[in-house]
C-alpha cells in the first residue's frame, strides 16, 4: 500500500506495508542508507530523522505516521544549522565508528534549529536519547557550542 | 626531507617478501612481479595508467592519488588514519590526496605481526605492529621516486628533495609531483634497505592530520554492512536457541512462510532462519516462527548461583599464576591485615552497529562483506561451513559500526551463520544479508566473563606492604579455542594480565588462578583482564592505602620507584587533576588509579559528586598517557575520551545476568550504556616519547572503573565491592 509524504523537500510515495518501520522504508525502499538501525526500540537514536522538524526516532514510527508530513533524513539537511552542525563534526573530529553519528547529526541539528545558544544542560536534555558506544559526548558537546558560535558569528 | 639517515628497523623484510612469493603479490601489483629472490622488482609491460604499487600497502596513481592498503580494521579506533600516516610520513605524501582501502584477507601479505601468521585487529596492536612495517613501505616507494626523477633529469638522488608528494631539484628549480614519476618509476626497482626519516623530520606524525573518515561520517555516506546492498539480495534474521547450549527439536515454518516476503525458511546449525525480501519481513517471519528446542544439554544455572560457586571456589586450591616469595607468610605475620574481594558481572559488547554480514555463496566461492576482523580465521571458518577451500573464500572488510572485541571470535559466530543460510539457501549466488537485531547482540553470548576476585594483604606498623595474595575466580576466554595452545601451565593469561604483571614492588607475592567451565559462551571485551583485574587491583591497593594512613597518589608512587614511565604518568595526572591542592567540599572526592595494558600505561584521576539521596556523578577524569611515539595526538585523545566514557557506562551500569540459563537484559533499556548526561569533563595528556608506539584503543578503558570507586570512597568512605556500581541511594 503506497504511502505518500514529503521527502527531503520532495513528494516521496512509498509503496510497502504501512506497518513497517519508517526506518526501514527509507532503508530499504527509498534506498537512503544514512539512517542507522541500532536497538529497535527508539533507546539509542541511530536511526533519528526529522518530522516536521522534530527529532524522532523512525525505528519505532510506522510508516502510514509520514503520510502527508514531511520528513528529512541526513541526506537531506539543508539547513545552516545542519551544515554548521556538520561542519563541527569534522573540525572537532567527533566520528569514531561512526555508525551513531548520522543520529546525533540530526538530534544536535534539530536541537539548533530551535535553540541557537543551547546550555550543557540543554544539549544533555536533546542528546541523553542518542547513544554513542565510542563515548564520543565530549566532542558532541564541544561541536554543538561549536556550531551554534558559528551561526552566530 | 631527510637529514640524517637511519637504517630500516627491519632485517626480516626479505624473509617476508620471500614467503610472499610470486603468485600472491602479483594479484595486487598490477603490472609488477618480484623475482623469485625478492631481490629486485621487474617492470612486467606496464599497462597505460597503470599505478606504482611498489609494496602491498601502497598504491600511487598518476593523478598523484596515493591508495593505502589497510590491513587492518577500522572499527572506530582510527586505524585506518594512523596506517595512512605512517606511510604518507615516511613518502612524503600530500596528505589531501591519500585514501585508505582495506586489504583482502591475505596472512601472507597482512599478518598482524603481533599474531603472528593471523590476519586480524585487537589487542591494540594495529599501530604497534605497523609501525616498522609501513615507514619502511613508504620510504622505499619514496625511494624510487627519488630515482624515478634522478633518471629523467640527469641528476644524483642525492640533490633531490621531496615534500607533500613532489619532488624537488634546487639547483635547477625543477620540480615533479609524484604521479608524474609513476611512468618511469614503473621500470625501476625497489631497494633492499632504505634510509627511514629521523623522528624530528615528521611532518604528519606527532601532527593532527584529519581523520579519513570523519568527513563521510558526519554527512551519513559511510559505507557500513548495514548498508552495504548487492542486486537481488535477500535478508536474513536467524532465531537461535533461548539457552546456551540448546538446539532445534523441531519447527514448524508455515507461519513464517506465509508472511508476504518471505522467501524461504532455512534450518542451520545454529538455529532457524527466515529469509526475506526486507529485513521488515524476514522479522516478522521470525517472529511467526515455532520452534520446539532441545535444552538437555543447555546451560541452565543463574548467574546469581555461578557467582556463589566463584566464592566457594576462591577458598579452594588454585594454579599459581605468579609468586614471589611467601605471601600467606608475609600476610599472617602483617602487623596490620587487609582484604576485599570484587564481584563483576558478564558483560555485552553491544557495539552500535548490530552484526551483520554479506555473503554471496555459489558451488566454488563465497564473497563475505562484513566489518570483519579476524580476516583470516574468518576465512578459515566460512570455508568450513560453506565447504570450500579457504582460497575460494574473498573477504571484503568495511567499516564496522564498533566492535569493543566482539567482531574478533575464533568461531567468527555471525559469518558462519551467515554463510550456513547462505548455504541452505541453496548456494546459488543469491546474496544475503544476515541482519542481527539488539536483542540478538544482548542474548548472543560472547560476553567478557564473570569474575570474582579475592584478596589479601599485609602491612608493616609503618604502613609498608610486605604481602599480597590476590585469587581470581572465572571462565578462560582462550580455552577451547584455536588459541588454547596459549595457554601456560593452565593459566590463561588473558584470565590475570594486570593482575599477574603488578608493577608494584611487594616483596611477597601470590596471585592464584581458577578456571571455571559454564555453558556461557565468552570472549575479550574491550582491555580484556584489565577490564576487572585493573579494578580488583586498583580499588584494593587504594584500601591498603588507606590502611597505611596514606593518600593513594602517595602510597603508589613510591611501590613505583623502578617503574619510570608507570611512575610518570601517575605523577602527570596527579599533577595535572590538582591531586595536592586540598581536600574537595563534602560530598565530593577523587580517586586514583594507573595501569599499563598492552604495553601503554595510563593513569587517571576521577572527580566525583555523591549527593545526600546517593547519586553518583562523575565530574572530572584527567587521564595521562604513555604509549609511546605519539602518531597522532587527536586520535590518542579521542580514545581515552572514549575509553574512559565506555568503562564508565561498565562500571555505572553493564552487566548481563542469568536466570536459570536465561539473558534477562535485551535492549538498552535495561543493559544500560553511557549516555551524553553522565559524560563527565575528560582531560588527557599525551607523554611525549620516542619510543616505538603502543596501542590505544584499550588501555584508557582499564583505570576509570577504580578512580571512580576510589573518588567515592573519599567522598563517602564507602568501598565498592560488586558492580556495577549500586543504584540510587545505595551509596
Amino acid at each position: 500500500m503506497p504511502t505518500t509524504f514529503v521527502l527531503n523537500g520532495q513528494s516521496a510515495t512509498l509503496d510497502a506495508d504501512p506497518a513497517m518501520p519508517l526506518l526501514w522504508a527509507l532503508r530499504e525502499v527509498a534506498g537512503l542508507h544514512g539512517t542507522k538501525f541500532g536497538c529497535g526500540m527508539a533507546m539509542c537514536g541511530a536511526c533519528t530523522v526529522h518530522l516536521d522538524g522534530q527529532a524522532v526516532r523512525s525505528c519505532v514510527m510506522p510508516l502510514s505516521a509520514a503520510a502527508g508530513r514531511e520528513i528529512t533524513t541526513i541526506e537531506g539537511l539543508k539547513s545552516k544549522q545542519a551544515k554548521a552542525v556538520q561542519a563541527a563534526w569534522v573540525e572537532l573530529q567527533v566520528p569514531q565508528c561512526g555508525y551513531c553519528q548520522s543520529g546525533q547529526v540530526m538530534s544536535a541539528t534539530a536541537l539548533l534549529e530551535k535553540n541557537s545558544a543551547p546550555t550543557d544542560a540543554d544539549i544533555d536534555g536533546a542528546m541523553s536519547g542518542n547513544i554513542c558506544r565510542c563515548a564520543t559526548y565530549q566532542r558532541i558537546r564541544a561541536a554543538i557550542h561549536s556550531a551554534a558560535q558559528s551561526i552566530k558569528a | 626531507m631527510i637529514n640524517k639517515t637511519l637504517r630500516s628497523p627491519l632485517p626480516t623484510r626479505r624473509d617476508f617478501l620471500k614467503t610472499a612469493g610470486t603468485a600472491s603479490l602479483a594479484a595486487l601489483t598490477i603490472g609488477f612481479e618480484w623475482a623469485a629472490t625478492g631481490r629486485r622488482a621487474i617492470a612486467a609491460v606496464p599497462s597505460p595508467g597503470a599505478p606504482f604499487a611498489p609494496n602491498a600497502f601502497l598504491r600511487i596513481g598518476s593523478d598523484n592519488s596515493v591508495t593505502v592498503i589497510a590491513k587492518h580494521l577500522e572499527m572506530g579506533q582510527g586505524s585506518y588514519t594512523g596506517i595512512a600516516t605512517i606511510v604518507a610520513e615516511e613518502l612524503d605524501a600530500d596528505w589531501s590526496k591519500v585514501t585508505v582501502e582495506s586489504a583482502p584477507a591475505d596472512a601472507k601479505r597482512y599478518a598482524n605481526l603481533v599474531f603472528g601468521t593471523i590476519q586480524g585487529t585487537g589487542g591494540s596492536s594495529a599501530m604497534a605492529n605497523s609501525w616498522a612495517q609501513l615507514r619502511d613501505a613508504g620510504a622505499k616507494a619514496r625511494a624510487v621516486l627519488l630515482s624515478a626523477a634522478a633518471k629523467d633529469w640527469h641528476v644524483p638522488v642525492a640533490d633531490l628533495t621531496t615534500d607533500k608528494g613532489v619532488v624537488y631539484h634546487a639547483a635547477s628549480k625543477r620540480q615533479a609531483a609524484y604521479g608524474s614519476l609513476v611512468k618511469t618509476a614503473l621500470t625501476l626497482p625497489v631497494p633492499d634497505t632504505v634510509v627511514l626519516k629521523d623522528p624530528k623530520n615528521f611532518k604528519l606524525i606527532g601532527g593532527r592530520p584529519p581523520r579519513v573518515d570523519a568527513a563521510a561520517k558526519s554527512d551519513g555516506t559511510a559505507q557500513f554492512t548495514l548498508d552495504f546492498v548487492l542486486p537481488g539480495m535477500l535478508v536474513a534474521l536467524l532465531k537461535r536457541p533461548p539457552l546456551f547450549g540448546a538446539t532445534v527439536k523441531s519447527y514448524d515454518g508455515t507461519a513464517a512462510g506465509a508472511v508476504p516476503g518471505v522467501v524461504k525458511v532455512v534450518q542451520v546449525p545454529g538455529g532457524v532462519a527466515v529469509v526475506a525480501k526486507s529485513f521488515w519481513a524476514a522479522k516478522q517471519g521470525r517472529d511467526a516462527l515455532k520452534i520446539e528446542w532441545d535444552d538437555s544439554k543447555a546451560e541452565k544455572r543463574s548467574s546469581a548461583a555461578l557467582m556463589d560457586e566463584y566464592r566457594r571456589l576462591a577458598d579452594q586450591p588454585a594454579l599459581s599464576a605468579r609468586k614471589e616469595g611467601d605471601a600467606k607468610k608475609a600476610i599472617g605475620d602483617a602487623a596490620r591485615k587487609v582484604s576485599a574481594s570484587y564481584e563483576f558481572p558478564y558483560l555485552a559488547h553491544a557495539p552500535m552497529e548490530p552484526l551483520d554480514a554479506v555473503v554471496k555463496l555459489d558451488a566454488n566461492s563465497c564473497e563475505i562483506w562484513a566489518g570483519d576482523q579476524f580476516q583470516t580465521i574468518d576465512q578459515g571458518n566460512a570455508a568450513h561451513a560453506a565447504g570450500l577451500d579457504p582460497k575460494q573464500v574473498s573477504i571484503h572488510t568495511l567499516y564496522a559500526g564498533g566492535s569493543f572485541g566482539r567482531r574478533a571470535n575464533t568461531i567468527s559466530d555471525y559469518i558462519v551463520e551467515a554463510v550456513s543460510i547462505a548455504k541452505a539457501y541453496g548456494a546459488d549466488g543469491t546474496p544475503i544479508k544476515l541482519q542481527w537485531t539488539r536483542e540478538d547482540d544482548i542474548h548472543g553470548g560472547l560476553y567478557r566473563p564473570m569474575y570474582f576476585h579475592k584478596m589479601e594483604a599485609g602491612l608493616t606498623a609503618q604502613g609498608e606492604l610486605t604481602g599480597w595474595h590476590h585469587v581470581i575466580v572465572g571462565q578462560s576466554i582462550m580455552a577451547d579455542t584455536i588459541f588454547a595452545a596459549g595457554i601456560k601451565d593452565g593459566i590463561d593469561a588473558t584470565s590475570v594480565e594486570g593482575a599477574a604483571n603488578i608493577a608494584y614492588a611487594i616483596p611477597n607475592i601470590a596471585v592464584d588462578l581458577s578456571t571455571t567451565k559454564t555453558g556461557v559462551p565468552v570472549l575479550w571485551w574491550r582491555v580484556v583482564g584489565s577490564s576487572h583485574t585493573t579494578f580488583a587491583v586498583e580499588a584494593f591497593i587504594d584500601e591498603a592505602a588507606h590502611a597505611a594512613g596514606v593518600d593513594g597518589f602517595t602510597f603508589r608512587r613510591k611501590l613505583l620507584e623502578h617503574e619510570p614511565r608507570m611512575k610518570a604518568v601517575l605523577e602527570l595526572a596527579a599533577e595535572k587533576a590538582g591531586w595536592n591542592s586540598g581536600p574537595m567540599p563534602a560530598g565530593r572526592g577523587r580517586g586514583i588509579a594507573v595501569a599499563e595494558a598492552f604495553k601503554t600505561f595510563v593513569a587517571q584521576v576521577a572527580e566525583v559528586t555523591v549527593d545526600s539521596h546517593g547519586n553518583i556523578k562523575v565530574d572530572r577524569v584527567v587521564c595521562a598517557v604513555d604509549c609511546g611515539t605519539p602518531i597522532n595526538p587527536d586520535i590518542i585523545t579521542a580514545q581515552m575520551e572514549g575509553g574512559i566514557g565506555f568503562g564508565l557506562g561498565a562500571v555505572l551500569h553493564g552487566a548481563i545476568t542469568l536466570k536459570n540459563g536465561r539473558v534477562e537484559q535485551g535492549n538498552f533499556n535495561n543493559y544500560r550504556v553511557l549516555r551524553m548526561n553522565e559524560m563527565p569533563k575528560v582531560e588527557v595528556y599525551i607523554v611525549p616519547s620516542t619510543a616505538p608506539p603502543t596501542g590505544v584503543g584499550e588501555p584508557g578503558v582499564a583505570p576509570v572503573g577504580p578512580a571512580v570507586a576510589n573518588a567515592i570512597f573519599a567522598a563517602t568512605g564507602k568501598r565498592i565491592h560488586m558492580l556495577p556500581f549500586p543504584k540510587t541511594g545505595a551509596v
